[in-house]
């Protein structure tokens, strides 16, 4: 039997002592879970590693661990995976971030996870009388959310998530994701509100850093950044929705900038982003912003020139295929986790692997 | 080397020395820059937002000029830009993936009499630097290792997520090009805790707080590891790591000083490159931890 050394984060906030790493030698194959490990150092060296688990299997998302830094469930990651992965050879776990720990790798997601997910409704509420027996709808019309539906509460996206580091009230990627599950869903009818709610608070779909990190995070393909960009266009392109947050103006402000322009035009981004240079609430952003552009004038990175007049316009061609494309009927979304990548003989490549991942060969860990 | 070369908007808007220090980079290097003067900005995100079709075609539509290029002899395309490059790849993915989708794009494209066809290779200059001219090469050509240069890598996000769009694995180890550059220019790595995070550019206007709070800690995390700059691949990022420093200082509650270069710069200076030729007098935090201005001399290495 090969050997691993798992290197484990030990705390226990009652104990009053500071958290400290333990090294366990295990003996198990290479191709069984991080999970299998702690659960055979828990086993036979020591009972008290506080690891919460159940189906072992990639489903009920209760293993939720970050091993060698990055977040994860412990029963989908190989031993031999991550012991490649690991700087040293040793596999390193810990807890989950964003959340407070409990007990070792145990965090506290009732006070983070799941308060945030109650705070989107995440249930349906449809409109009018249900009907006399079940909802039916398009099967077409239900694809789309399938991603979201995905997600199985393991808080891997929370736990690293970049916004919610600095700004811990941000709603956040999983409860965002589950917004989307009923923004999508033909039966509900409070789109417009949900939408509504969620662009209007200042932690809700606009505080989003776009950074990846939760795409990259989930095991299960939901890809919640995706979900919060979809959020952002329904609620600015369908609804109209003009946030106090300065999305829906931050975001029409740079496609026109380009439309115009055909490159960007940063010294009309930032006044355009705030309602134009005359909208009342432009001024007092200008005024903090005006040190920002100050301090690029004296530094010479632009001339008052560069900052005033604009040095580029959108040819007729890039002005043509903004009026193409915003002239369609519909937007024409290609969602990739719905149609899967094209493969030269073969079907799409959505599968079902051994530990019952839905994700396509090619993103699973274990590759 | 001849590349079919996309600068992007911000290179050549408020990081114009972005674009000058490459410019003054690449005749060392022997690449030669076919720039993509008609193309349009990547989007950077917000344009795929708003509408994704939008964003790929006027993606399609950049690397269907940059093919132009390639069939008259460029061997590839090459951005300089993190954010483009990750943008383009996110494109590029649902592009390649789907022929009737391709097929669609380049029906609007088809007016201008541009096709894209699958496959393109676009590649940040930092990947072109290891991947296509080796940095036993770059090595090579050192003019003025960057000896006793504390160097903070700082990625961000677009070009190193999701690993498997930006094509990072054990072959191509993306996510360390940069430690491995700078160890290549005779600088010393220091790794810190926001190396791979997001400098809070994409909300600097919808939360400033939390923007500014974002770039303000990664820099106090690399001053308190010790470096004397930092190195971005990313000129948005450099607007939040630089420009907005002073700001940043302000939200974290900290004074921060911290000098950040764009990689052609850190690249230049160790080819031999004077610092104002590279621009670095245009930057917010004066350079002075890198430069001793007086002789122009990288700090700590024997003239
Ligand atoms: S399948 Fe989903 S939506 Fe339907 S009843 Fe079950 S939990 Fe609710
Ligand atoms: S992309 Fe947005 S939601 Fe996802 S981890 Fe980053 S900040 Fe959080
Ligand atoms: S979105 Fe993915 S990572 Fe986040 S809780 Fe759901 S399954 Fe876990
Ligand atoms: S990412 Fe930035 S620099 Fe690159 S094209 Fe887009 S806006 Fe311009
Ligand atoms: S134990 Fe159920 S997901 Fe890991």
């Amino acid at each position: 039997m090969p050997e691993y050394t798992l290197r484990i984060r030990r705390y226990s906030p009652e104990s009053g002592e500071a958290a400290h790493w333990d090294d366990f030698e295990i003996d198990l194959d290479g191709h069984r879970s991080v999970l299998d490990g702690i659960l055979q150092a828990k086993d036979r060296q020591d009972g008290s590693i506080g690891i919460r688990c159940s189906c072992r299997a990639a489903i009920c998302g209760s293993c939720g661990v970050r091993i060698n830094g990055k977040p994860n469930l412990a029963c989908h990651m190989h031993l031999d995976k991550a012991c490649e992965d690991a700087p040293d050879g040793v596999i390193v776990v810990e807890p989950m971030g964003n959340m407070p720990v409990l007990k070792d790798l145990i965090v506290d997601m009732d006070a983070v996870h799941w308060k945030k997910m109650r705070r989107v409704t995440p249930w349906l509420l449809p409109d009018g009388d249900p009907p006399e027996r079940e909802y039916i709808v398009a099967p077409e019309s239900m694809i789309d959310i399938t991603q979201t539906m995905a997600c199985i509460q393991c808080g891997a996206c929370v736990s690293d998530c970049l916004s919610m580091e600095v700004d811990p009230l941000f709603i956040g990627p999983a409860a965002l994701a589950k917004a989307y599950r009923f923004v999508g869903d033909p039966r509900d009818g409070q789109h417009e509100e949900r939408l509504r709610d969620l662009a209007e608070d200042p932690h809700g779909i606009y505080d989003c850093t776009h950074c990846f990190n939760c795409i990259e995070a989930c095991p299960k393909g939901v890809a919640p950044m995706s979900q919060i960009m979809r959020l952002r266009r329904i609620a600015s392109a369908d609804h109209g929705i003009e946030d106090r947050n300065n999305g829906y103006r931050h975001e029409h402000a740079f496609v026109k900038n380009i439309e115009k322009n055909g490159l960007l035009h940063e010294a009309d981004l930032l006044p355009d982003s705030y309602g134009g240079k005359f909208h009342p609430r432009a001024v007092p952003e200008l005024v903090t912003s005006l040190p920002v552009i100050l301090r690029a004038l004296q530094r010479g990175k632009v001339t008052p020139a560069g900052a005033l007049l604009h040095k580029h316009k959108a040819s007729k061609e890039v002005k043509r295929i903004f009026r193409d494309v915003h002239d369609r009927e519909e937007r024409y979304e290609l969602n990739l986790y719905v149609v899967g990548e094209e493969e030269d003989d073969n079907p799409p490549s959505m599968h079902a692997d051994a530990a019952g991942s839905q994700l396509p060969a090619e993103r699973s860990p274990n590759q | 080397m001849k590349v079919a070369y996309w600068p992007g908007c911000v290179s050549r808007g408020f990081a114009p020395e972005l674009h000058g220090a490459m410019a003054r980079v690449a005749p060392l290097f022997d690449i030669e820059l076919v720039e993509l003067d008609r193309a349009a900005c990547c989007g950077a995100g917000v344009i795929a937002e708003h509408n994704q079709e939008l964003a790929d075609t006027l993606n399609a539509r950049t690397f269907a000029l940059a093919q132009q290029e390639i069939a008259k002899g460029a061997d590839l395309m090459m951005n300089i830009c993190s954010t483009c490059q990750g943008a383009q790849s996110e494109c590029q993915e649902r592009l390649d993936a789907n022929t009737p989708y391709r097929d669609h794009v380049n029906e609007t494209l088809s007016a201008e009499g541009l096709t894209y066809e699958k496959g393109i290779t676009n590649k940040h200059f930092l990947w072109l630097l290891v991947e296509e001219i080796g940095l036993d090469e770059v090595r090579r050509r050192v003019k003025r290792p960057l000896k006793d240069l504390r160097v903070g890598p700082f990625y961000g996000c677009y070009i190193v997520r999701p690993t498997d769009r930006l094509g990072i694995d054990r072959s191509h180890p993306r996510d360390t090009y940069l430690h491995q550059l700078i160890d290549a220019l005779g600088g010393t790595v220091v790794d810190y805790a926001g190396q791979y995070k997001c400098c809070g550019f994409p909300i600097i206007t919808m939360n400033k707080e939390a923007s500014l709070k974002q770039a303000g800690r990664h820099v106090g995390d690399a001053i308190d590891a010790e470096a004397d700059c930092l190195v971005t691949p990313c000129p948005l990022c450099h607007l939040n790591l630089d420009l907005q420093q002073p700001a940043a200082a302000a939200a974290v509650g900290r004074p921060l000083n911290m000098p950040v270069l764009h990689l052609p710069q850190l690249l230049g200076l160790a080819m031999g490159l004077e610092p104002k030729e590279l621009g670095m007098n245009k930057h917010v935090v004066k350079p002075s931890s890198v430069i001793d201005w007086s002789t122009s001399v990288v700090a700590g290495a024997p003239a």
